[in-house]
């Protein structure tokens, strides 16, 4: 179960890394949303993995931690809304110029702009 | 149980939605509701810094829950300083927001100022790592919405490219709270303290990534280079007013730093030894140069002043990656100097802004007003360079004077001083553009002239100044405290001892608590 768990957060970060330097915002926010399942699921395995624990203390020797898991349940909520936040932000942007980059626009003027 | 300590975070908290329920339609009374906030704000925060004066630290457990289980806010010299700075910032900016009429070209400007500042008032009280990162984003949502104030194609892009940035910043900051967990149990800063010293000295390799991944969060917070990038176009393209308070959320992150890396990680902890003298002050070092060359390349007076926060922050980060505590206290002054100056320049560029109508480093003809804006820019450049005799200059003396005797100490005097050098010639061509040459052009009789801006906005900057000069005039006593805070600082096992002893709910698990 560790192999998996582990295979599945570090497969969800690299798609989502790949999508983040796509450098559109709808890939970018599709990359971004797949990075916060992957973080979920290891703040979920930071509190060790263990099947059919109650994560309560019922008796001493079998029981999971529940910390994580109320970590985790902040977590989704606040990406959640920051998704809804950035899709809108991001659709303004696009409606209103036509052009969904997430670098900075190319130079109008005919001097180069600085790029440090 | 004092109830004190919350109210900085609670007040704002409150404030917030009775002003989107009650007062949505009538900006008057939001001004009002927002100004009495602040100030009140003022009073409250005044009041815990000369309480923590002294060196006490006041605890406070949310729901009477005892410390490694419960939330706690704990509001020590270092805290109370930053939640005054906060404080008085928000005021005067909040004053040019309404004197320059920034508030009213968009809807609920103040409930998001209030909601900004209940974040910022938080992420600096906080005890707790988790906590942290909570208010951390409740001052980026704030600060998103504050962000594209007003709207504009320009300023949504520049929003879109914050946003994800910071998205991407607070998923950082979540592997790294998990990795923490997974190697402590805990995620209370003064519990972790006491933790990570039990750490086995063959078995440290998770600590390690979870502190390096911690420190490259609060790195893009604070703008280091390379994590630089996200800063310049946001700060420019940011509503003025909005862009003077975003100078104390870089401070955010140097403060994030100080917090955890002299109580949870200090320098000569076993586990993590090594880790951060060995890059942390050439990235400050690098993003001190790049960002006042940045200054010297700008071609528009709000990239300049942005370019200027970078290199600020790279000054501070200089001071603090001594990790000494002749650094941390010359630290703390200069976070002090460069928030008031930085807000000071970003609300004079917009002053520039609403009476010439651009920012381009340009010679355009005068304009109304333009004798004292460029007397407060003056004032504010030198501040912001560190030319004698304002607080910037103090601050960088200190800086070098804290740098003498550390192995690096060639590098950290040449690149602070030539930075400081081209950061002056930078400053000064484009004072000299766009205020001393006006003069020589002659003025478009077709031109319609711009207003001049108002008395507020010209008070509300005039008041951040003379913040500055009181800071260069009590520049003594500001930096002995400050080196009782460094001290405070470093001697951490009061505030451990305080957070984790104090008798509340949980304190002493028994048989019969469960």
């Amino acid at each position: 179960m560790e192999l998996l768990v582990a295979s599945a957060i570090g497969i969800l970060t690299a798609a989502g890394l790949y999508l983040v330097l796509r450098l559109r915002t709808f890939p970018v926010i599709l990359g971004v949303s797949l990075l916060t399942y992957a973080v979920n699921v290891f703040l979920f395995s930071s509190g060790r993995l263990k099947v059919g624990a109650p994560p309560i203390l019922s008796d001493a020797t079998n029981y999971t931690d529940p910390l994580p898991q109320a970590l985790v349940l902040t977590a989704i909520v606040i990406s959640f809304g920051m998704t809804a936040v950035v899709v809108m932000i991001a659709l303004g942007s696009y409606l209103g110029s036509n052009d969904d980059n997430v670098n900075d626009p190319k130079i109008e003027t005919e001097e180069p702009e600085d790029l440090i | 149980m004092s109830h004190w300590v919350i109210l900085p975070v609670v007040l704002p908290a409150i404030l917030a939605p009775f002003i989107v329920l009650a007062a949505r339609y009538h900006v008057g009374i939001q001004r009002v509701l927002s100004v009495t906030g602040v100030i009140a704000l003022i009073a409250i925060t005044a009041g815990l810094a000369s309480q923590a004066s002294d060196g006490t630290v006041t605890l406070y457990q949310l729901g009477d829950w005892a410390a490694p289980f419960g939330i706690v806010v704990v509001a020590d010299r270092l805290s109370t300083m930053m939640v005054l700075l906060t404080a008085v910032l928000s005021l005067f900016v909040l004053l040019y927001a309404i004197g320059s009429g920034w508030d009213e070209r968009g809807r609920h400007f103040h409930a998001l100022y209030q909601f900004q500042l209940m974040g910022i008032m938080g992420a600096f009280l906080t005890g707790d790592l988790f906590n942290l990162f909570v208010f951390f984003e409740v001052l980026l949502i704030a600060s998103y919405g504050l962000m594209i104030h007003a709207g504009g194609n320009a300023r949504l892009r520049a929003g879109v490219q914050y946003v994800l940035f910071n998205l991407l910043g607070s998923t950082l900051f979540l592997f790294a709270l998990g990795a923490i967990y997974a190697e402590t149990g805990t995620l209370n800063m003064a519990d972790l303290a006491q933790r990570v010293t039990l750490i086995d000295a063959d078995a440290t390799v998770g600590i390690r990534i979870a502190s390096v991944l911690l420190i490259l969060v609060f790195a893009i917070k604070a703008a280091v280079v390379p994590l630089h990038f996200w800063l310049p176009s946001s700060y420019a393209e940011a509503p003025a007013p909005v862009a003077a308070l975003f100078a104390i959320m870089t401070k955010v992150g140097a403060y994030a730093i100080i917090r955890v890396y002299t109580l949870v990680f200090p320098p000569d902890l076993a586990v993590t030894e090594g880790l951060h003298g060995l890059w942390l002050l050439p990235a400050a070092l690098i993003s001190l140069a790049i960002g006042m060359v940045g200054v010297l390349a700008a071609k528009k007076l709000d990239r300049l002043v942005a370019f200027a926060v970078i290199g600020s922050m790279g000054m501070v980060m200089v001071a603090i990656a001594l990790f000494s505590q002749l650094g941390i206290a010359a630290a703390l002054y200069y976070i002090l100097h460069s928030t008031l100056a930085a807000a000071a320049l970003f609300l004079i560029t917009d002053l520039v802004r609403a009476s010439r109508g651009h920012l381009e480093l340009t010679t355009t003809p005068p304009v109304a007003g333009a004798a004292l804006t460029a007397g407060l820019f003056f004032v504010a450049a030198i501040a912001m360079t560190g030319l004698p005799p304002l607080s910037g200059f103090v601050g960088k003396l200190l800086i070098l004077d804290a740098a003498f005797t550390t192995p690096l100490a060639v590098w950290t005097w040449a690149i602070i001083l030539s930075a400081s050098l081209v950061s002056v010639v930078g400053f000064a061509r484009a004072g000299s553009t766009v205020f001393w040459k006006a003069q020589s052009v002659e003025p478009d009789p077709e031109a319609e002239p711009h207003p001049a801006p108002s008395a507020l906005s010209y008070a509300a900057v005039g008041g951040l100044v003379a913040m500055l000069i009181l800071l260069t005039v009590f520049a003594g006593q500001v930096h002995r405290y400050t080196t009782t805070m460094a001290e405070q600082l470093f001697a951490p096992d009061d505030y451990i001892s305080i957070v984790l002893d104090t008798p509340g709910k949980l304190s002493k698990p028994t048989t019969e608590d469960h």
